[in-house]
Formats: structure tokens, C-alpha cells, sequence
């Protein structure tokens, strides 16, 4: 973006809109929308007490244990159905239709199964983050070139050399695109199933907000959560620039 | 005919003495696409042998079930006398795609062979190094594949299959994703190359100028299906400057002699 011939950062934008909240909300125009100097001040108070950082450990520590488990069954699968055509067949459909279906209905039988607490949180993360995982690995086991696996088993590889000297490595952009995408949708899986929940973690928090009018701090805490995603997500994304270079060089 | 020694018809050949590779009645067939019907060859020790044809003669199908990377229907494969049917030790394989890790430098990707024969890392970058500069790429060793052009890739592909120490070399059309110019010098580092190390290699081609360039054999294979069709065993002196081969006699009457006869396939 540039401004009267001045090349302006991307962050800038971001600022214009900060002010246009400020002044908003000093319009005093709906209650909802507090001034966004009183979200900072809420925010600034809010991660010093200790029902947050508790809520906090809680929150990450399910997003955590959902998000290995669904890198580590999510990537294995990906790899069975790239590779294994009676597995594709079996399982393509349901990870498709998984993958673009509403998962926050399902939300509901989680509880049901996994009662009202961390396991339905991490349940939650688990099932918003391994189809889009599945998915990518499997593209990306597809797209290796067969004579890369003819020069491996030319070369005398064994059945778990080829795994793990060649196609993990061979599809591992498409793995980490896929992983980055399962963190964002994981996100989603953490705050939908606290929400629901309602008692555990963030979704308490959110409740005791919203139920008592408090909106400043209830902005803040989705600031915080969006900055956390939007932090994950870029750090995946440097990852990903690193192996970038050989995602091109491979035909 | 003079400068060549020509053998005809799909007959099976008199073997040659001592024959590192011997194929008996191959065939192969894809859904209904015929892709070699009982080949019978004899690929002789130490020599360079080419495998030449039209594209859809089973050339490749043919070095694939010879490195073992394909089944045939029938007929069988023996390297030094015993049967194999599956990638061995003693085969190497040069793809025409390189097929290099792109993850990889080049000292791993030449290395890789002896990676998974699990030779120790310091012995088998040893190794890779000496091969890297015996096939021109010194101070290449830590860069990646995508740093190099398409030359050089297939000079690490032609290491990686030097430094496995296999008998045979099996070379899948090697030069046809390398540029014009870098083809020449390629071929001309193979002829050196041919002398220094006693390998045998089976090379396959499309190109009847590169195989009556390179080749002590050349076996012409007819398409639809695959057959032998012609061996020829080109008499050109290699000893000296691999430059002046392009002007010799015997060179430019056998590239003819092939064009004449290979003329019938092409529409």
C-alpha cells in the first residue's frame, strides 16, 4: 500500500482501524463496543490474574494433545491412502466429507462421549484439525515423482527406508501446508468446543464475560486468541519457507 | 557394410565370450499393448552396449526389467550366471530424470547408495567425494540439486551410480534433459570415463548420432511389438580425441546405415 508516494506497512492499515475503534467507541454509540484503549487496559489486567493464566494452561494444553494427535494419526493416514490405492478408496470419502463438513454440530456428541471436560476439548481439536492434514499429506505423497521411488528401491531401500528416506521427505511441504492449516482450523476446534462446553478454560471465561456485559475484557480475550493464532500460524509458515526452495525443484 | 559387423534377424544372437547379462525370451505386455516379445540378448563384459529405437520399441521397459524396477511376463534375467528378478547390488541405475533428493546436497545424494547398504557416514562421503570429482563436479560437494543445472544433476546421477561399485551400469536415456552443448561434453566424459572405470553399461537411447558415438553394440529394437531387430558392432577407433569421432568415416557410414533401417518406422 502506498500513501501520498510513501510505501506504508502492512501494520499501518491495522492502526487506521485500531482508531477508527477508539473513536467509535468514544462515540458511546453501542455498549458492546468499548473504546479500544479500554480492551488494551482489560487485556493489560487480564493476563495478571490468575483465572486467566489457569484458563490459559488449560486452553493450551488440550489445543496441544489435540493438535499431536491428529499430526501424529493424521500424517500416517495421509501417507496409507497416498500410497495404498484400497485405503484411498476406503477412506477418501469420509475425510473428504469430514473435511468441509459443519464439524461445531459434532461438538454436542463429544460431550456426550467424552463428558464435560478436557477430553471433549481435545476431541474437538482433534477432529476441526486432522482431515485438512490427511488431505495435504496425501496430495503430497501423490505428487512424488515415481523414479525418485524407483532410484530408492534401485538402490536397495528397504519398505521403511523408502518411508522415511524418501516419501516423508519427499512430500514434506505439502505435510507442513497441511499442518499449518490443521493449526488454524484447530483453533477454531478449541474455542468452539470450550464455548460449548462452557466450563472449561477460555469458553468459561468468554461465558462469565458476555453474561455479565464485561465487553472490554471480552474483546481483549479474543484479541489474545486471534494474535495466538495468527502467532502459530506464522511461525509454521517460516517453517514452510524453509523447505519451500525443493517444493519447486521437484517434478 | 565393411566398417560393421552386422548380424541380422530377431534369431537368437550367437552369445558372445563372456557375457555379463543375459536375457532369455522377455516379454511384456501392457493391458493390450504388446511391449516386448521374446527378446534374447547378451550384453558382453566391460563393453557399452545401447539399447536403440523409435519411442514405443520397449527400450525402457527393457533396462527397467533388466534393473529389476520392472516384472516381466516371461522369460528370465541373469547377471554373472544367477537369475534375478529384483534390484541387486551388482546394477546400478542412472534415471533421465536425475531422480535426485532435492532435500539433499550433492555429497548425500551421491552417497545414498552406500547410505542404505549402511556404510559409515565418513567412509561412504569419502567415497561420494571421489566420485563427485572423477565426474567433474569438485566444490560442488555441499550444494543442492536446485543449484545446479540440468548437466550437472545428471553428472550426481552418474556418481551416485559409480559409487555403489556395481558391475553394471544401467543408464535410462541419460542425456535427453540436459542441454545441447553440455550433451556433447557428457558424451565425451563418458568415452574417458568408459576407459578408466571396467564397468559394463547398457545405455538406452533414441538418438542413432549419440549410440554410434558412445557404443561398442548397438541394438536396434523394432517397435509394436518390441523386438531385436539388428545388432550392430560399430568399429571406431575411441583412443584419441573424442572430438574428431564426429568427422570419422566408419562414425558416419554406421549413423546412415541405422537411419536407412530405421527409416520403415517412422510415419
Amino acid at each position: 500500500m502506498t500513501l501520498f508516494g510513501y510505501r506504508v506497512p502492512m501494520m499501518a492499515s491495522l492502526l487506521v482501524w485500531c482508531v477508527v475503534w477508539e473513536i467509535v467507541g468514544r462515540l458511546d454509540l453501542i455498549f458492546l463496543l468499548p473504546p479500544f484503549s479500554d480492551v488494551l487496559a482489560a487485556a493489560f489486567n487480564l493476563v495478571q490474574t490468575s483465572s486467566w493464566q489457569s484458563a490459559t494452561v488449560t486452553t493450551l494444553r488440550a489445543f496441544a494433545t489435540g493438535m499431536a494427535l491428529s499430526i501424529v494419526i493424521g500424517v500416517p493416514l495421509g501417507v496409507l491412502m497416498g500410497r495404498v490405492k484400497i485405503a484411498d478408496d476406503l477412506l477418501g470419502m469420509w475425510v473428504n466429507i469430514f473435511s468441509s463438513a459443519p464439524l461445531s454440530a459434532i461438538v454436542p456428541v463429544l460431550m456426550i462421549l467424552f463428558g464435560f471436560g478436557e477430553k471433549t476439548i481435545v476431541a474437538a481439536v482433534f477432529l476441526f484439525a486432522i482431515w485438512i492434514i490427511v488431505l495435504d499429506t496425501r496430495a503430497g505423497v501423490r505428487h512424488i515423482s515415481p523414479s525418485l521411488i524407483e532410484m530408492a528401491r534401485s538402490y536397495g531401500a528397504s519398505r521403511p527406508a523408502l518411508y522415511t528416506k524418501i516419501i516423508l521427505w519427499a512430500a514434506l511441504p505439502e505435510i507442513l501446508a497441511g499442518i499449518r492449516l490443521g493449526l488454524i482450523r484447530g483453533v477454531k476446534g478449541v474455542v468452539i468446543g470450550q464455548l460449548l462446553v462452557a466450563i472449561v478454560g477460555y469458553g468459561a471465561l468468554f461465558e462469565t464475560f458476555s453474561r455479565n456485559f464485561r465487553m472490554a475484557e471480552f474483546w481483549a480475550l479474543t484479541i489474545i486468541l486471534f494474535a495466538f493464532a495468527l502467532l502459530i500460524a506464522e511461525l509454521i509458515e517460516r517453517a514452510e519457507a524453509k523447505v519451500e526452495y525443493y517444493a519447486g525443484a521437484r517434478q | 557394410m565393411g566398417a560393421t559387423a552386422l548380424r541380422n534377424g530377431p534369431s537368437p544372437v550367437p552369445a558372445p565370450i563372456d557375457s555379463i547379462v543375459e536375457v532369455r525370451g522377455i516379454s511384456k505386455t501392457y493391458g493390450n499393448v504388446e511391449a516386448l516379445r521374446g527378446i534374447d540378448l547378451d550384453f558382453p563384459r566391460g563393453k557399452l552396449t545401447s539399447l536403440l529405437g523409435p519411442s514405443g520399441c520397449g527400450k525402457t521397459t527393457l533396462l527397467k526389467i533388466i534393473a529389476g524396477l520392472i516384472r516381466a511376463d516371461g522369460g528370465t534375467v541373469a547377471i554373472n550366471g544367477k537369475r534375478v528378478s529384483a534390484p541387486g547390488p551388482e546394477r546400478a541405475f542412472v534415471f533421465q530424470d536425475f531422480a535426485l533428493m532435492p532435500w539433499a546436497t550433492v555429497t548425500r545424494n551421491v552417497a545414498f547408495g552406500l547410505e542404505l547398504r549402511g556404510t559409515n557416514k565418513a567412509e561412504r562421503e569419502e567415497t561420494a567425494r571421489r566420485y563427485i570429482a572423477e565426474v567433474g563436479l569438485a566444490g560442488f560437494e555441499d550444494k543442492y540439486p536446485h543449484e545446479l543445472s540440468g548437466g550437472m544433476r545428471q553428472r550426481v546421477g552418474l556418481a551416485r551410480a559409480l559409487s555403489v561399485d556395481a558391475d553394471v551400469l544401467l543408464l535410462d536415456e541419460p542425456f535427453s534433459a540436459v542441454d545441447e552443448q553440455n550433451r556433447r561434453k557428457f558424451q565425451e566424459d563418458l568415452i574417458r570415463l568408459r576407459t578408466n572405470q571396467n564397468k559394463t553399461f547398457i545405455f538406452v537411447t533414441h538418438s542413432i548420432e549419440e549410440a554410434v558415438y558412445i557404443s561398442d553394440r548397438i541394438v536396434l529394437l523394432s517397435p509394436r511389438p518390441g523386438r531385436v531387430s539388428q545388432i550392430i558392432e560399430p568399429e571406431i577407433d575411441r583412443s584419441g580425441d573424442p572430438e574428431r569421432i564426429h568427422r570419422d568415416r566408419h562414425y558416419l557410414d554406421t549413423v546412415d546405415e541405422i537411419w536407412q533401417g530405421l527409416k520403415q518406422y517412422v510415419e
